[in-house]
């Protein structure tokens, strides 16, 4: 059952005006006899946080890295700002993917890297982005000022905590500044309080850089605080849209089961 | 199955190889982690195979009135087939496991994943440095390790047979020829080919789970280990082809 209501469509006729960044059209993905995706659609807008929450396994993770040609759609279209990502080849796809930002689930540091390295390392082939800087430093520094880690630049990965760690990792995210960025589970294995930290960082990059974001999630808490609109992923397709006030009252048993305590 | 995914592995190293960007700085710190890193293992393994090759032959070759022919006969042992052999399954354990457990490891941490969406191409950068690191690091490796061989074995005749190192180094050079150190030279850019090779394909295409990333490194070293037997045979082979023409 996929459930439609008013107040949803009111804040999708708001956010229709804006330009689509991402189009996602009727994706299918299976692993064997396992489907995973079943003509999952899903747009999001400039400026927007888009939240998709679904129980593990329910296909988000294979959703977004689809997004980034990380893996290939059964069937179905992925454009990304007007692009179709599987028309386009190596180099126009590392072109797209400079402007987007990338949020792993366990924050994927290279650990053979310093900070300050692993900041560096998306610049080398996206300098002609940032006008060919000769000292990346200071560029380097601004992203780990805006995550407050600036004195980590020298340290190596494994010197840091988990939420230092998903900091850093945004700090990375944000070097190319990108136009979108995916955040894949950003709030998972933390605690909550540096889940709140990360959360409030996300918004505080959305307003400071106008970034569109997707976000990834089975955390509600996370959810509400972010999310303008959400998708509930079930069984690999949309099963419910809209504002979270809306589907947080909701009385269908599926979407309920979303954010029972 | 798996040598057939391995050959395609390979020849995406082939086709990879000659791109652009050539990923040079990384070449350079691989050949420093498996070459520099590897100095000490190799040395001391190379030292006590000479040590021992000698003291145990010794007797045999007195018996017969031929101790003269110690260095001849260590020397070309050293350098046809025991110095290449030994020092690639002792790199098949540092290196291939290295990389099979590194990349596994990358892997699962979605590093790999990583390095694809910032816009690097991970195979170029990962595989293809790892893979022509080992291919020319090996050879260094084994003529390091056939030079301490050779120094373990002239240490024993100098305090056993009363030999000086001199003498013993002639009588080695005099004793080796153009057709002892060419197939051996050969046969060891292919053992290091074959090292970076099975590391990068086990640890690239690992799969999910810390235990994965395990299997992947023993597998590295077992597969390698094997190979290297094959590579060894075939090179035996064909080189004694040539010597008969």
């Amino acid at each position: 059952m996929k459930e439609e209501t008013a107040i949803g469509n009111e804040v999708t006729r708001k956010i229709d005006s804006r330009q689509v960044m991402i189009r996602i059209r009727d994706l299918r993905k299976s692993f064997g006899d396992n489907n995973v995706l079943n003509g999952f659609n899903m747009e999001l807008y400039e400026g927007e946080n888009l939240v998709v929450m679904g129980k593990s396994g329910s296909g988000k993770s294979v959703m977004i890295k689809c997004l980034v040609g990380l893996m290939k759609a059964d069937s179905g279209s992925v454009e990304v700002m007007g692009k179709d990502i599987a028309s386009l080849d190596r180099e126009q796809l590392d072109v797209l993917r400079s402007e987007i930002g990338f949020l792993f689930q366990g924050s994927a540091l290279y650990d053979s890297m310093t900070v300050r390295e692993n900041l560096e390392f998306p610049m080398r082939r996206h300098k002609h982005k940032l006008g060919n800087v000769g000292d990346p430093t200071p560029l380097v520094l601004e992203a780990l000022e805006n995550v407050g880690l600036a004195h980590t630049m020298d340290l190596m990965p494994e010197e840091l905590s988990g939420g230092m760690k998903r900091r850093v990792a945004l700090a990375r995210t944000l070097i190319l500044k990108p136009k979108i960025i995916l955040y894949d589970e950003p709030t998972s294995g933390l605690d909550p309080i540096t889940a709140k930290e990360i959360i409030q960082l996300m918004r505080s990059i959305q307003q400071k850089y106008g970034t569109s974001s997707l976000i990834i999630t089975h955390d509600v808490d996370c959810a509400r605080v972010i999310s303008e609109r959400m998708i509930l992923l079930v069984d690999g397709v949309n099963y419910a849209e809209g504002p979270y006030s809306e589907l947080v009252e909701a009385t269908d048993p599926k979407v309920e089961a979303f954010f029972k305590k | 199955m798996e040598l057939g995914e391995l050959s395609l592995f390979a020849g995406r190293f082939f086709r990879e190889a000659f791109k652009r960007p050539f990923e040079l700085r990384e070449l350079l710190r691989q050949c420093y982690q498996m070459g520099n890193r590897s100095l000490v293992l190799v040395g001391v393994t190379g030292f006590i195979i000479g040590l021992v090759l000698t003291l145990q032959t010794r007797p045999t070759l007195m018996e017969f009135g031929a101790v003269s022919w110690m260095p001849d006969m260590v020397g070309i042992s050293i350098v046809r087939e025991l110095g290449p052999v030994i020092t690639a399954l002792v790199c098949a354990g540092r290196i291939a496991s290295g990389i099979g457990a590194e990349l596994g490891s990358m892997r699962v941490t979605e590093q790999i994943d990583a390095m694809e969406v910032s816009g690097t191409n991970p195979f170029k950068y990962l595989v293809v440095t790892r893979i022509l690191a080992s291919t020319l690091m090996l050879p260094l490796l084994v003529v390091f390790s056939d030079a301490i061989a050779l120094y373990g074995s002239a240490l024993v005749e100098y305090f056993k047979g009363d030999v000086s190192f001199q003498l013993y180094f002639n009588k080695v050079f005099d004793a080796l020829e153009y057709g002892d150190l060419v197939p051996a030279t050969i046969k060891s850019f292919f053992f290091g080919f074959a090292i970076g090779l099975v590391g990068c394909f086990k640890g690239y295409y690992s799969k999910k789970g810390t235990a994965g990333v395990g299997f992947a490194a023993n597998t590295a070293v077992v597969f390698t280990s094997m190979l290297l037997f094959i590579i060894d045979f075939i090179t035996v082979f064909i080189s004694d082809i040539f010597y008969e023409l």
